[in-house]
């Protein structure tokens, strides 16, 4: 009974949240509201079982996601007045979007009440005992071990590649010079001189 | 496992050089050329001998998700030899902007295409692929002063990024509908029949492919990329990922699909119209080329034709054919893109413009020379070595029962000829250009340039059995 709560109330807050996501006229709100609809998602796949997915979807999402999303969305120089304009003019093909979506929806739900694509054969069968992080976990560290390490590498590949295409060594920048600082003696850096009366002096 | 690292050797040496390669330019300073160069050159001569090292084995490791064999081995000699001379010859094109990162990512480059020319699961063949596909793009913009170069990077990005998303949609449709990513395991579901999904898989995961190697319809980024890129960078990309996406697709094709039953039929029919279109256009497009790096780019488009006429045939005699062609197509693209290095005008720029070429003869007579035997083997006139591979291609498309791809193939070579021998024309027989332009006169490339041109006029011949011992025994492991 209580999963059953706790799912309408996390499926009731996903659309409500995804649907304001659409609907708010501010962009910062609508990553707000984003935000939310991944931590709701991340409910319903806590109860589904897949509390590896749910986790995911917490730390990468919200916590990496939809920050950088923030962060660019509040850069953007945006007039608001020219965001409302429009809407009338646009209409007939966002309505078209609209109806393919729900007609994928529709086959979507055809197709698995007609029973899925049949899994049994696939290479790792689920594991009744285990949950499933500890199965992913033992698969990506054993029988994956070499595409896990190659994605590795093609993480630092990209990393070099934004390095090598941006880091660009600037002249005319005043860089603290420790070892320079420690090394100045005071005659280096003070002079001592006896200007006459009168006579001012030069520097 | 640890037995399975043994096998991987030349991966983990490319992996540990690159990362060596990378600290010594950081540490060392971009300037240390010699010394980051040494230790990249050193590290593709290791993880060559190390290929050697291990020919003969036929194993399965890391689950099965990687493959160490004859077929591999061919391809990765290859694809190393082509790094090899592409890092050897950048410091002198670079001159200052040279830094340690080109070595390194031509070294991760490396080692993403062999992953893919051994992979036998679907997701390494995803990570082989996805590895060299990024280092490409780093390197194509590797002058990001410069436009030309920044543009063929982010065109070549933004394509590459469509072509990969085509590939993942395939890959997960065949995974959808076989239950295993494994190349064995879809071979399986393939022999008992082929339903509209796997069959929209076959050509998603051949469309995506069919963009590495650059086949008509998806070539449209060839010419601007090769134009725009740093020309090492334009021979790196015109030869050792040719090669590794051309090994990946005949082992898709042959080990996941299967040659024979319904699944030869499915695939055969797109792969010969990829090639009838390749070569057609290939030859057409390079017709009007002013740019000697476009006309380039518009024959590796036509040889990559030619080299699917003899993957349609989908037999062990074909596969041979499509090994040979690519070691011989690498050592002649090789040389001309190292010609097309050499020649710089009277301020030391590169000349790319063909009409510049004009009477080079009198000039340059080796360099000329060298370049026609390249064109004229490109062209695949007979006393040349590069007529031998094209030979085996038309064989064997002819003996699978495709004789009308071939005569197709034969009529297209004549009107290819065309363009080629009407840059031999330029260079032999025109009147002199008013510009002067010299050799730089550097030896690496000089070297490069002489064996290569020497290779491919008759001492070629020479090489025949040994290399039809070896496409056999390379191809035979698919089979």
């Amino acid at each position: 009974m209580i999963q059953l709560i706790a799912f309408y109330l996390f499926a009731f807050l996903v659309i409500a949240s995804a649907a304001m996501v659409v609907f708010a006229r501010n962009p910062v709100h609508s990553v707000m509201w984003l935000i939310l609809a991944f931590f709701n998602a991340a409910g319903l796949m806590l109860l589904a079982g897949a509390e590896f997915i749910a986790m995911l979807l917490v730390i990468v999402y919200v916590g990496a996601v939809a920050v950088l999303f923030l962060f660019v969305v509040m850069m953007l120089d945006i007039d608001f007045a020219e965001l409302r304009a429009g809407f009338v003019r646009y209409l007939p093909l966002g309505a078209l979007v609209a109806i393919i979506l729900a007609a994928e929806l529709v086959f979507a739900l055809g197709a698995w009440s007609a029973g899925g694509i049949d899994l049994a054969a696939r290479a790792a069968p689920a594991v009744a005992d285990k949950s499933n992080i500890q199965q992913i976990g033992e698969l990506l560290y054993t029988r994956y071990i070499f595409l896990f390490e190659a994605a590795g590498i093609v993480l630092l590949v990209a990393m070099i590649g934004a390095i090598a295409l941006t880091h660009r060594q600037r002249g005319g920048t005043r860089s603290q010079k420790i070892a320079a600082q420690n090394r100045r003696r005071p005659d280096e850096a003070t002079r001592l001189v006896d200007p006459g009366v009168g006579q001012g002096m030069e520097l | 496992m640890t037995g399975d690292l043994a096998l991987i050797w030349p991966e983990l040496i490319l992996t540990i050089g690159g990362l060596v390669t990378l600290m010594l330019g950081a540490f060392a300073g971009d300037r240390q050329v010699g010394l980051y160069q040494f230790a990249a050159l050193l590290t593709l001569a290791a993880a060559g001998a190390a290929v050697v090292a291990l020919s003969g084995t036929d194993a399965a490791v890391f689950s099965g998700t990687l493959a160490v064999d004859g077929f591999g081995g061919f391809a990765k000699l290859i694809i190393y030899g082509a790094s090899l001379i592409c890092i050897a010859v950048a410091p002198r094109y670079f001159g200052a902007a040279m830094r340690a990162e080109y070595s390194a990512l031509i070294l991760f480059a490396a080692l993403g295409m062999g992953i893919m020319a051994s992979s036998r699961d679907l997701m390494t063949l995803y990570v082989g692929l996805e590895l060299n596909s990024l280092a490409s793009y780093v390197l194509a913009s590797f002058l990001r002063g410069d436009d030309r170069s920044s543009e063929a990077g982010l065109k070549y990005f933004v394509l590459g990024a469509l072509a990969s998303g085509i590939l993942l949609f395939g890959i997960s449709l065949l995974y959808g509908f076989s239950g295993t990513t494994d190349f064995a395991g879809v071979a399986t579901a393939m022999a008992g029949g082929i339903d509209i999904g796997l069959l929209f898989g076959i050509v998603f995961v051949i469309s995506g492919l069919a963009f590495k190697i650059s086949a008509v319809p998806f070539h449209m980024w060839t010419p601007d990329v090769y134009e725009g890129a740093p020309t090492p960078v334009t021979t790196f990309f015109a030869s050792a990922p040719k090669v590794a996406a051309m090994a990946l697709l005949t082992r898709v094709l042959i080990e996941a699909m299967g040659a024979a039953g319904p699944a030869l039929a499915a695939w055969q029919q797109i792969i010969i119209f990829l090639a009838l279109a390749s070569i057609i256009l290939g030859a057409v497009g390079a017709i009007g080329q002013k740019n000697i790096k476009r006309l380039l780019a518009y024959s590796s488009i036509n040889n990559v034709g030619f080299m699917l006429i003899g993957l349609a045939a989908g037999t062990q005699q074909g596969v041979e054919a499509v090994l040979t062609y690519l070691l011989v197509y690498v050592v002649t693209t090789i040389g001309a893109f190292l010609f097309v290095m050499q020649l710089r005008d009277a301020d030391g720029r590169m000349v790319e413009s063909i009409p510049a070429y004009a009477g080079l003869s009198k000039r340059q007579p080796g360099l000329a020379a060298a370049m026609a035997v390249f064109l004229f083997s490109l062209a695949a006139i007979p006393p040349l070595f590069g007529f031998w591979p094209k030979y085996l291609v038309f064989e064997a498309a002819v003996n699978a029962g495709l004789v009308p791809l071939a005569v197709a193939g034969v009529v297209v070579s004549v009107i290819g000829a065309f363009y080629y021998i009407a840059i031999v024309k330029t260079m032999f027989f025109d009147e002199e250009a008013e510009m002067a332009i010299r050799s730089d006169g550097s030896r690496t490339e000089g070297a490069v340039i002489t064996v290569s041109a020497l290779w491919l006029s008759l001492v070629g011949f020479l090489f025949i059995p040994m290399l039809a011992a070896a496409a056999q025994s390379a191809a035979s492991v698919l089979f």
